[in-house]
């Protein structure tokens, strides 16, 4: 009974066509909504708007001396800032950028040549490079060392030697006065 | 046998034989062709657990479980958190939906006997399915950290104060603590989430119990044959596809039009340990629990039948002695049932009022007549009740009127 053909009106072909119109119309509207109905859930994995609200920090950088570096919080990663002497930002310059691994002049990445300001997050796999006090190994090139696996970064946060494939991030920021920036 | 011509499906099945298993327990399995719409209640219960573990889960991301952050946490959820207004609602009005489900899959069970031989086993692990989700549920009300939260915590918990000699040790021990304070909702936390997937395991022996005695069905005869039987699926699937959908608009309406409908305003206060509010109401679907506990006046008496009206299901086999199943066989059943579930429902509105007056004196007839249906009124129908003729088999009342 229930196993026999459908209806005795249409041919078992064409039976066979519109049953499984049918099911693949069911199917396809079952996956679309169940879909649909996933996606809050999995967006709701995605930064809240609390989150997204902290996306911003104001530095002060009056009391931070040549040769002195600090390390603020953004986005709940540190920022390296360093206030470069003349003898790092000469290094930094005279290099030939084409031959480093991740080529990049010093100028591109900064907006003003004393200020240097970094995501101090390692680009190999996100360790914190030491160097940001003048006792901290600085590696090879006086800039920051990562103690994880050995990337050694310059006095632009160039990557030159060891397994880091980029160069430190430099953030998005803005100099709101001389001597205030607002990164993010 | 051949599950599948796929190679790498038969390869799999012949070293763990999962695809029989499912293929026997979802698609083939033979059931009843003469099945009624209440019967979608038990696989909607089951999509319903399966919506309030995945909304949960994700909850549980955001939530902190510390009585000085719990309440921001959730207003957290409601405010920043993508979409969680919507986890939040779905997974309050998910567990009213829930209960709403069971209450009707369990009076159903009522109705057409399928408590009885052989499936009292079945109805057991149901029972227990029940107490667990309780359970579930009143812990989880717990967890907002708001008024009600607190202090329906408070009140259930010194029900176990009611125990002679080491009840104080008890409500200590549950509290982890001298008043409901971190200790509580901490455990309380833990447990909330550990339970829905006890009551999960709990389902799948409920179906293997199901699968094993078969479906009950609206005639509450046996099935003699294959001729009373259709596959699962697609038929059962379908038909519980479209129960869904028409469950959806139910359970959505409130989520999206009136998501604190079945709320209290007073939960949305945090917490104070100090001051309880006027008007202790638990959530509905405690509600005829809860007449019985205040139709007593005596603290232990009212607990000891509180419980007692819940664990007096676990016996309904034996209560009923009537051999048929179906109450459309069973014309004094039939009427009985009806006024059983009268009864429930006004214990269900006592529950919702003050306990003084009229209301008391009704609830304590309401309670009384609760007993009496199980103890007295159940086992004297059983035994002087004429039930009309059953049909030979489930197809032949069909068949029957085909050849007239």
């Amino acid at each position: 009974m229930a196993h026999s053909a459908p209806s005795t009106q249409v041919g078992p072909g064409e039976a066979k066509t519109r049953r499984d119109f049918l099911l693949y119309a069911t199917s396809a509207t079952g996956a679309v909504g169940t879909a649909l109905a996933l996606w809050p859930f999995i967006h709701s994995m995605n930064p809240a708007a609390d989150v997204l609200a902290l996306s911003s920090s104001d530095i002060d950088l009056a009391p931070v001396v040549p040769g002195q570096a600090i390390t603020v919080t953004w986005r709940g990663k540190p920022v390296f800032v360093r206030h470069r002497m003349p003898e790092e930002i000469t290094a930094a310059q005279n290099v030939d950028f084409s031959t480093l691994p991740d080529p990049q002049k010093d100028e591109e990445r900064v907006q003003k040549q004393n200020w240097l300001i970094l995501v101090g997050v390692c680009t190999h796999l996100g360790c914190v490079p030491l160097g940001q006090k003048t006792t901290d190994p600085r590696g090879a090139y006086n800039g920051w060392f990562c103690p994880c696996h050995g990337s050694h970064y310059d006095t632009s946060g160039r990557i030159r030697k060891g397994p880091a494939p980029l160069n430190l991030a430099v953030p998005p920021y803005v100099f709101t006065s001389d001597t205030t920036i607002r990164i993010g | 046998m051949a599950v599948s011509s796929n190679r790498i499906v038969r390869w799999v099945d012949d070293r763990l034989p999962i695809f029989t298993l499912m293929h026997h327990s979802t698609s083939a399995y033979p059931t009843p062709n003469n099945l009624n719409y209440w019967w979608n209640f038990g696989s909607l219960a089951g999509f319903v657990l399966v919506v309030m573990i995945l909304s949960g889960i994700f909850l549980a991301m955001n939530y902190t479980p510390h009585t000085a952050h719990a309440f921001e946490s959730v207003e957290r959820i409601m405010r920043d958190v993508n979409y969680g207004w919507l986890l939040r609602y779905l997974h309050m009005n998910g567990g009213s939906m829930f209960f709403a489900l069971v209450y009707i899959h369990l009076f159903r069970g009522m109705y057409y006997g399928s408590y009885k031989s052989p499936r009292e086993v079945l109805w057991w692990i149901g029972v227990i399915i029940f107490i667990c989700m309780m359970a579930t549920a009143f812990m989880g009300y717990v967890l907002p950290w708001g008024q009600m939260s607190f202090w329906g915590a408070t009140v259930i918990t010194n029900l176990f104060s009611a125990v002679p000699l080491v009840g104080t040790e008890i409500v200590t021990w549950l509290w982890g603590g001298f008043s409901v304070d971190n200790p509580t909702l901490n455990r309380f936390f833990s447990l909330h989430y550990l339970l829905p997937f006890i009551i999960f395991g709990l389902v799948v022996v409920h179906l293997w119990a199901l699968h094993t005695v078969k479906s009950n069905n609206p005639l509450g005869i046996d099935i003699k044959g294959p001729q009373d039987t259709i596959p699962f699926h697609p038929y059962y699937t379908i038909k519980d596809l479209y129960g869904i959908g028409l469950f959806l608009m139910f359970y959505l309406f409130f989520v999206f039009f009136a998501p604190n409908f079945f709320g209290e305003p007073d939960n949305y206060i945090p917490a104070n340990p100090m001051v309880t509010p006027p008007h202790i109401v638990p959530e509905w679907y405690f509600l005829p629990f809860y007449a019985i506990l205040r139709a007593v006046p005596d603290k232990l008496s009212g607990v000891v039948l509180m419980f007692a009206a819940i664990l007096v299901l676990f016996v309904l086999p034996w209560l009923d002695t009537s051999k048929v199943r179906s109450a459309r066989f069973r014309p004094i059943y039939k009427q009985l049932f009806w006024i059983f579930f009268l009864d429930c429902l006004i214990l269900g509105w006592i529950g919702a009022k003050p306990p003084e007056g009229a209301y008391l004196v009704i609830g304590r007839i309401a309670t009384v007549y609760y007993f009496a249906h199980f103890l007295i009124l159940l086992p004297l129908t059983g035994w002087f009740e004429k039930p009309r003729p059953l049909p030979d088999s489930i197809g032949a009342p069909v068949i029957t009127t085909v050849k007239r």
